[in-house]
């Protein structure tokens, strides 16, 4: 067994640093788009940090509970976990983190322990909205979770590893040998599976801003608010970075990585204007009759021709 | 919500349990507002005032005819998104209270209770000349006249109706009051917590709930 380095720690908070910072401008940067395509000016770029500061920095707040406390804070474990257990820049003394053998299925833990800790947290806020929202949310991440499980079964078939770090490094020396373009199927069952996670129109069933307006987060306010909105900078680029390891070929520097994550991001953004909201019942169902008969046909096809 | 509702009473659960329910404990915190005081460090507090007026949170509860001048706020013509304004569903969230016109006693009591729910710093603004004065409904039975018997106002927008530029107009005169750090309405409400609740007790009759629920 290698002997573990302390000096990773430092560059794992670094490299969170940075993340947090491009998920913060990513999240203006959208807000900014979608109202220029809407034709209004928008919001500034930066507004993400001011609002941040602001919750941070307010006066009062209220507990209802233990649970109340620890629900964003498992949240933000959930964010965090995700994105340092994945390798950020390959090839990368530095910006590695902590990826180790089997990463993969370390990452799927915590992609839905930051859910089931929210479930908690809001069902102790008390507001019906929250209970409400907490139950879409968990049928929704539990549907979105079988395409997502069944495309990493596919793409560790297909490279015979569990180990995101070897994954990248199968996929290096151009397009051509991205997971894209070697295994298409798989890559679009991930990208399904990616959508439903996103909480993005179709698929925003959990927060639906018009119809249980906001749903689980309805009773956190200032610091419990400012965790949750820092979970909402790092955990969609954690996960992006993650399909982006996966499914085209990772990064080998920042510049490649927070283009690849744009365009990633940008997938659920085009599809969410262009569909409006299911149901929950939809969207569920959805997920049950199209993914998984999908996920099953690419990984039968997948361990047959590759 | 009836008399009875906030009784306290024994109650037979789905499994047969019987338990006690008292709503008034139970649902609500009857604790007084305390006086939440500024940050000691000048410069740390100017530049969280400066957050705070670049990032206005409005609840989204249209009190009166009034809430109709907000909408168009939202639309490409205005886009008070640029000013770092916008709406948020939950009083839990939301930091600025627009009182949209007239205030009828029925309106009266849930703005109380949003308002008590807001965390502060918290600000209110009251649009047009229903909330100054009672305006066009000064004699009638069942609005209040000014406002600011009732809650710690910060701006005033006249008007009948305000147009949306001159709600622009008194946002940025909101900013200005809380970065030189006048708009301290959720400390006014504190010390004068008394006083308030009379004036709140005058015009509701049925008050079937505690004083403070936050």
């Amino acid at each position: 067994m290698m002997e573990f380095q302390w000096i990773k720690i430092p560059y794992a908070i670094l490299s969170l640093f940075i993340i947090l910072n491009v998920g913060l401008i990513l999240q203006g940067v959208i807000r900014k788009i979608g109202a220029r395509v809407g034709g209004r000016y928008g919001i500034r770029w930066y507004q993400p940090y001011i609002d941040l500061i602001k919750n941070y920095g307010l006066r009062s707040n209220i507990s209802h509970g233990v649970m109340f406390y620890l629900g964003p804070v498992f949240r933000l474990t959930g964010g965090i976990g995700v994105f340092l257990f994945v390798p950020a820049i390959f090839g990368s003394e530095m910006f590695s983190n902590f990826s180790v053998a089997g990463d993969m299925i370390l990452v799927l833990y915590f992609i839905f322990f930051g859910t089931l800790g929210m479930a908690l947290g809001a069902g102790q806020g008390g507001h019906p909205y929250s209970a409400l929202g907490v139950g879409r949310g968990l049928a929704q991440v539990t549907a979105a979770e079988i395409p997502m499980v069944l495309s990493f079964i596919g793409v560790a078939i297909q490279y015979q590893s569990l180990n995101i770090t070897t994954i990248v490094a199968a996929q290096q020396g151009g397009i051509m040998n991205w997971t894209m373009m070697t295994n298409p199927l798989v890559t679009v069952l991930g990208l399904i599976a990616f959508l439903g996670t996103m909480m993005r129109s179709p698929f925003d069933i959990v927060l639906a801003p018009q119809e249980i307006p906001i749903g689980p987060p309805t009773e956190f306010h200032s610091t419990f608010l400012g965790v949750l909105q820092t979970n909402r900078a790092i955990f969609p680029m954690a996960k992006t970075v993650l399909f982006m390891n996966l499914f085209f070929g990772g990064a080998t520097n920042w510049g490649v990585l927070i283009l690849k994550v744009f365009l990633i991001y940008m997938v659920s953004v085009i599809v969410g204007v262009v569909f409006p909201r299911f149901r929950a019942d939809h969207s569920i169902r959805w997920f049950y009759k199209y993914a998984l008969p999908l996920g099953i046909i690419a990984i039968i096809v997948t361990s047959l021709l590759l | 919500m009836s008399e009875y509702d906030n009784k306290k009473r024994m109650v037979t659960g789905p499994d047969g349990k019987q338990f006690e329910v008292d709503p008034m404990q139970d649902y609500f915190c009857g604790e007084v507002p305390k006086v939440h005081k500024a940050s000691a460090v000048k410069i740390w507090e100017k530049f969280l005032n400066w957050a705070r007026s670049e990032s206005l949170w409005i609840l989204g509860f249209g009190t009166g005819c009034g809430a109709i001048e907000m909408r168009p706020l939202m639309t490409p013509r205005f886009d008070a998104y640029r000013f770092g304004i916008q709406w948020r569903p939950t009083p839990r969230q939301a930091n600025v209270f627009m009182i949209s016109g007239y205030m009828s006693v029925k309106t009266l009591k849930r703005v109380i209770r949003s308002y008590e729910q807001m965390q502060g710093p918290k600000f209110v603004v009251g649009l047009g000349s229903c909330t100054v004065n009672g305006g066009m409904y000064w004699d009638s039975y069942n609005t209040i006249n000014r406002l600011d018997h009732y809650l710690p106002v910060d701006v005033y927008i006249t008007g009948c109706m305000p147009r949306p530029e001159a709600l622009l107009a008194g946002f940025e005169e909101l900013k200005k009051r809380i970065r030189a750090g006048k708009a301290e309405g959720q400390n006014e409400y504190a010390e004068n917590f008394e006083w308030y609740k009379a004036n709140q007790k005058k015009i509701i009759k049925q008050w079937d709930m505690p004083d403070y629920n936050w």
